[in-house]
């Protein structure tokens, strides 16, 4: 029986720029944050690619000391602001958290567009930066540094992330409020999908985190502007203050930027293991616990930065326990998978290859919970192997296995599996290639941000960059494939996957309006009934 | 499923009840305050740090706001409250008239409000107060470093607070628009009861805002 | 040319500590990541698809296993965390006897100022065997200074003080890099600790310098700045003496007591009415922007010098104001 693409889906729901810059739709604006997202996501890889060019020769010499600085600053703020934080949340979560929930949009169609046009306004304004002048504070833009002594477009820079933070905002106010009232009739928190507890969980730490990195935004942009003075020592203000300031979000922003995968993986593991979760609520509390800790331990940032030792001590025992909600999670995926239906498709690929990369990178963040140990590799290469572990190993991977699952539901179309497979072969190759040494180089002592290096460094550095040419490879070809199968795909039908979940009981692609009919949900969101073929112990 | 036909003309598509779409839009308010606690916070938070610090620094520049119309200014301030408090009331019982005539109200003295402020940062320029390149501070110059970040304080969270309030005042100003087209009234009265949270949450912040800034170091 | 050293030398009594709880660190994580890693490919492999439409076995959750896979965690990560905190107490602790050397950190490059009157840029002398305390600061963004082969660093702050603390067991140059991020040069902020035998050492200590010590550089100045026309030691000083003060508490004027230690005195003449000492009026000028950071350095060796020969207490490094 051929699989019929639907006639009337909300991709053909009016034709037009204008019926997609005005869109109210969910899925269509989640596709406009899909283009600007990976415009952005190839910007800032541009820029990894030219940093470990310049990586492979002890001296400095493919770019000059500014450019150098100014290409991993941009790495940095492209990377965080815009295409971690928002990737997952307002990609997926905008497409699916309706679908999923039996609703026909969010709570708030047109704020969700306004929070697609603060994003371009702050990504052009973003774009601005790179043209005049750049970046080279380092995206953590310490003080005095970015309020005095750069010389870069540090002003334009903090008014971008300022702007950019309120489409963070009213996206999670949005998944806040259709979450708590726009649930289906019979979807109790408990029977919803693990993905909407990871979103309500992320929603959270947005709606509280970002406001207070725009106040410091603003704060900076006003000192360096007005000369008031709030973190210059020269001014009578105090430069460390900033560094509370900044990373009381911006730690809770790696978890927005981790949690949305976690919640992928989870969707992932059950649809490809035909199974529910293994322990449901642990893992739901444990999203809600990962966010509550992840307030509380800031100052593991600062542990050599001025900071007291009792303060240090109590952030690295909170530390410590915001690890262990984590490991709860990685156990309960792992179980989950005993006595399932395992297939081997991309997406599960994907999941695997996450639960593998973010256990390592997990791992390593209790080498620097340990005060002892973080003395020594902070502010090294360490930390660098450590959190591209968890972004690029943990979410970039949840987010392209989540988008390869949901591709079909997203465009009717399938994509080619091999090509997919290679892709995700190749990507974690690159990846371990790239990063596993920089932990060596960590321990050894060699400081991040460093344009120039000692020689004996060379050769981890040589494999590092070896690695990041193959892992700019295996993000490439996704781009190339899923395009083309845009127009060359497979009609994927309904539920390709055989998976269970109300998204997949509406057309692939779905309509305007999601349901014709709200649905009425009866079962547990993991509901596999066994067929006549069961699965045999 | 309702009928579409018989449904509230306010009812948006992708709720199923007015109900729903009144409590989302209420629970959206209450979440967006919350933002606005922690946006405010940090700065609350940065005042305390440095109050903390230098004490005698913050009382000495404190004494040089203008209590009086620190004063009038909390009276207008929370008297819009009561106004805007009235406006609610009547959108509640269908009173296109009162809600008018009570946002205009309030809009009024959300206007004294803001002259009365404009006032004393033109007295604060004349001063030499505003921090910076020229800012001055003869009387007591063993505390020019740590007063400036005072003024600094001062001028940040009530330049912020009163860019709140002209925010406000727009969305007052459709309100109005609403109402006189009739869009409001006829049990949809939800617009006008959010607008009406996030004024007194305004008011709320300059009631912290005004002892904090206007009152150091003043006993009986 | 793969002879690639897994960690740097042990230079300091700390390394091999550092270092252990490293390794402990290593071979839990290798075990955990490999117990992982072999479960999920065991799993996929023992239960793949084997029917188009074949699903999983419900397997219902087992609340004793969740309780173990919290458990057994927590009680891992608080091991992790004593021991971790006993090797940051020994590093936040020196020992009362140590040999201070004060450094400052500027755009970019570090200079050294030994007590003896020593001054050495991108270069630290220090003998073997006997523990030193570092007193920084910077002179405009935020540095850091680290050592690997020592195992410490720290951030250097303008407009205050931090400390380090070590001891050399092992004779020989050792790396010194600026580990925070810093402007054009960062990468160019290096330098290199030349550990020497005593001999040695005392042989580079007395090719010395004819300007004298820091603390007498710092008497001179006393006088220069007309410091001692207030502080006196007779009871018609607008300021209070400065014999003993260094290292013992102080009573302020809204009658709180902080101990004089050198980010007190480092306030003290340069915003000295943040702390004003209680009997005296707010009437000291700010010496902020006035005076170097070389000169503050001096002023302040100077002062300690006017108390007690024994080291004041032990102040953990990096202690907030």
């Amino acid at each position: 029986m051929a699989t019929e693409f639907p006639a009337h889906h909300y991709l053909n729901d009016g034709y037009g720029i204008k019926s997609w810059l005005l869109t109210r739709d969910h899925k269509r604006i989640a596709l406009l944050y899909l283009i600007a997202v990976t415009f952005f996501f190839f910007v800032g890889g541009a820029f990894a690619v030219l940093i470990r060019l310049d990586l492979a020769t002890p001296p400095g010499d493919l770019v000059s000391d500014d450019t150098y600085n100014q290409l991993f600053t941009m790495h940095g703020v492209i990377m965080v602001f815009f295409f971690l934080i928002p990737a997952i949340p307002a990609i997926l979560g905008n497409f699916l958290v309706p679908l999923m929930i039996g609703a026909k949009d969010l709570a708030f169609p047109k704020l969700n567009l306004l929070s697609w046009y603060i994003y371009i306004i702050g990504g052009l304004m973003g774009v601005y930066v790179l043209l005049t002048g750049g970046l080279d504070t380092g995206w953590t833009m310490y003080a005095p540094f970015s309020t005095r002594f750069s010389t870069t477009r540090v002003v334009p820079a903090a008014l971008a992330i300022f702007v950019t933070g309120f489409s963070s905002i009213l996206t999670g106010l949005n998944f806040i409020v259709t979450i708590h009232k726009m649930r289906a009739p019979g979807m109790g928190w408990f029977n919803m999908p693990l993905f909407l507890w990871s979103t309500y969980a992320t929603s959270l730490i947005n709606i509280l985190g970002t406001p207070v990195i725009a106040i410091t935004a603003l704060l900076v942009a006003v000192e360096r502007l007005f000369r008031f003075g709030f973190f210059d020592p020269a001014l009578g203000g105090d430069p460390v203050l900033f560094q509370h300031l900044f990373w009381f979000y911006s730690h809770p922003a790696v978890y927005i930027m981790i949690l949305p995968a976690m919640g992928v993986i989870s969707e992932l593991v059950a649809a490809f293991c035909r199974k529910p979760v293994f322990g449901y609520s642990f893992v739901a509390f444990s999203s809600l616990g990962i966010a509550v800790l992840g307030f509380l331990v800031w100052g593991h940032h600062m542990f050599v930065a001025g900071q007291s030792v009792y303060a240090s001590l109590i952030f690295s025992m909170l530390s410590f326990l915001v690890a262990i909600p984590s490991a709860i999670k990685v156990f309960n995926w792992t179980a989950t998978m005993y006595k399932g239906s395992v297939s081997w498709q991309t997406p599960m690929l994907y999941a695997i290859g996450f639960i593998g990369l973010f256990t390592i990178g997990g791992l390593t963040g209790l080498f620097l919970a340990s005060i002892g140990v973080n003395v020594h590799v902070t502010d090294t290469y360490f930390i660098i192997a450590h959190f591209h572990y968890i972004m690029v190993g943990g979410t970039i991977m949840g987010y392209l296995g989540g988008l390869h699952y949901w591709w079909p539901k997203i465009s009717g179309r399938l994509y080619p599996e091999g090509l997919s497979k290679l892709s995700a072969a190749i990507i974690f190759i690159g990846f371990n290639l790239t990063f596993f040494p920089q932990f060596i180089l960590g321990y050894l002592g060699m400081p991040r941000r460093y344009h120039a290096y000692p020689p004996e460094f060379q050769v981890l550095n040589v494999l590092s960059s070896a690695g990041a040419s193959i892992l700019g490879v295996g993000y490439l070809l996704p781009m190339f494939y899923l395009a083309w199968s845009l127009r060359y795909g497979k009609p994927a039908g309904a539920n390709p996957w055989g998976a269970s979940g109300l998204e997949w009981t509406t057309t692939s692609p779905p309509p305007t309006e999601n349901f014709p009919v709200t649905p009425t949900v009866t079962e547990s969101p993991y509901h596999y009934p066994s067929p006549v073929v069961k699965h045999v112990a | 499923m309702h009928n579409h036909s018989t449904a509230h003309p306010a009812l948006a598509h992708h709720f199923d009840s007015l109900d729903q779409q009144q409590e989302a839009a209420s629970l959206g308010m209450w979440v967006f305050l919350l933002t606005e606690i922690l946006f405010f916070g940090g700065l609350f938070l940065v005042y305390t740090i440095y109050r903390g610090w230098y004490p005698q620094a913050f009382a000495s520049a404190s004494h040089h706001l203008d209590i009086p119309l620190g004063t009038i200014n909390t009276a207008v301030l929370i008297g819009s409250s009561l106004t805007m408090a009235m406006a609610v009331h009547a959108a509640q019982l269908n009173s296109r008239k009162g809600i008018i005539v009570f946002i205009v109200l309030t809009m009024v003295l959300g206007t004294v409000f803001l002259g009365i402020k404009g006032l004393e940062y033109s007295h604060k320029f004349h001063e030499h107060l505003i921090p910076g390149l020229h800012f001055e501070y003869a009387a007591a110059p063993q505390f020019v470093r740590h007063a400036q970040i005072f003024f600094s304080l001062y001028f940040v969270m009530t330049g912020l607070h009163a860019a709140h309030m002209i925010v406000g005042m727009g969305l007052m100003t459709w309100m109005l628009i609403w109402t006189a087209r009739g869009v409001i009234g006829n049990g949809y009265y939800s617009p006008v009861e959010i607008v009406g949270l996030y004024w007194h949450f305004v008011d709320i912040v300059w009631i912290f805002l005004f002892p904090l800034l206007y009152l150091i170091g003043r006993h009986a | 040319m793969f002879d690639i050293p897994l960690f740097p030398e042990r230079a300091s009594t700390i390394a091999g500590e550092v270092d252990a709880l490293y390794f402990f660190l290593v071979g839990l994580s290798g075990f955990f990541a490999l117990l992982i890693a072999t479960l999920i490919v065991a799993f996929a492999i023992r239960f793949r698809r084997r029917h188009a439409d074949e699903v999983g076995a419900q397997v219902h959750g087992g609340l004793l296993l969740e309780i173990g896979w919290t458990v057994i965690p927590f009680i891992i990560t608080m091991v992790i965390f004593f021991w971790g905190a006993k090797v940051y107490f020994a590093m936040a602790n020196p020992p009362d006897e140590t040999l201070n050397i004060y450094v400052v950190g500027k755009q970019w490059m570090w200079k050294v100022q030994h007590v003896t009157g020593q001054r050495e840029i991108n270069e630290l002398h220090v003998p073997v065997g006997r523990p030193v305390r570092l007193i920084m600061t910077s002179e405009d963004v935020i540095h850091d200074f680290s050592i690997p082969a020592m195992r410490i660093k720290a951030d250097v702050i303008p407009g205050r003080f931090v400390q380090i603390w070590f001891e050399p067991t092992n004779a020989g140059t050792y790396q010194i890099f600026c580990a925070e991020y810093c402007g054009t040069q960062h990468s160019a902020m290096i330098g290199r600790v030349s550990v020497m035998e005593p001999a040695a050492y005392q042989a580079w200590l007395s090719g010395g310098t004819a300007e004298g010590s820091l603390a007498s550089r710092g008497e001179k100045l006393f006088a220069d700045l007309a410091c001692n026309t207030c502080h006196r030691p007779d009871a018609r000083g607008r300021g209070p003496w400065l014999a003993g003060v260094f290292g013992h508490s102080v009573q302020l004027q809204d009658s709180s007591v902080v101990t004089a230690d050198e980010n007190y005195l480092r306030e003290s003449i340069m915003q000295p009415a943040a702390k004003v000492t209680a009997g005296f009026q707010p009437v000291m000028p700010a010496f902020q922007g006035l005076i170097t950071e070389e000169q503050l350095l001096a002023l302040i060796e100077y002062v300690k010098s006017l108390s007690p020969a024994e080291q004041p207490q032990a102040q953990p490094a990096g202690t907030q104001r």
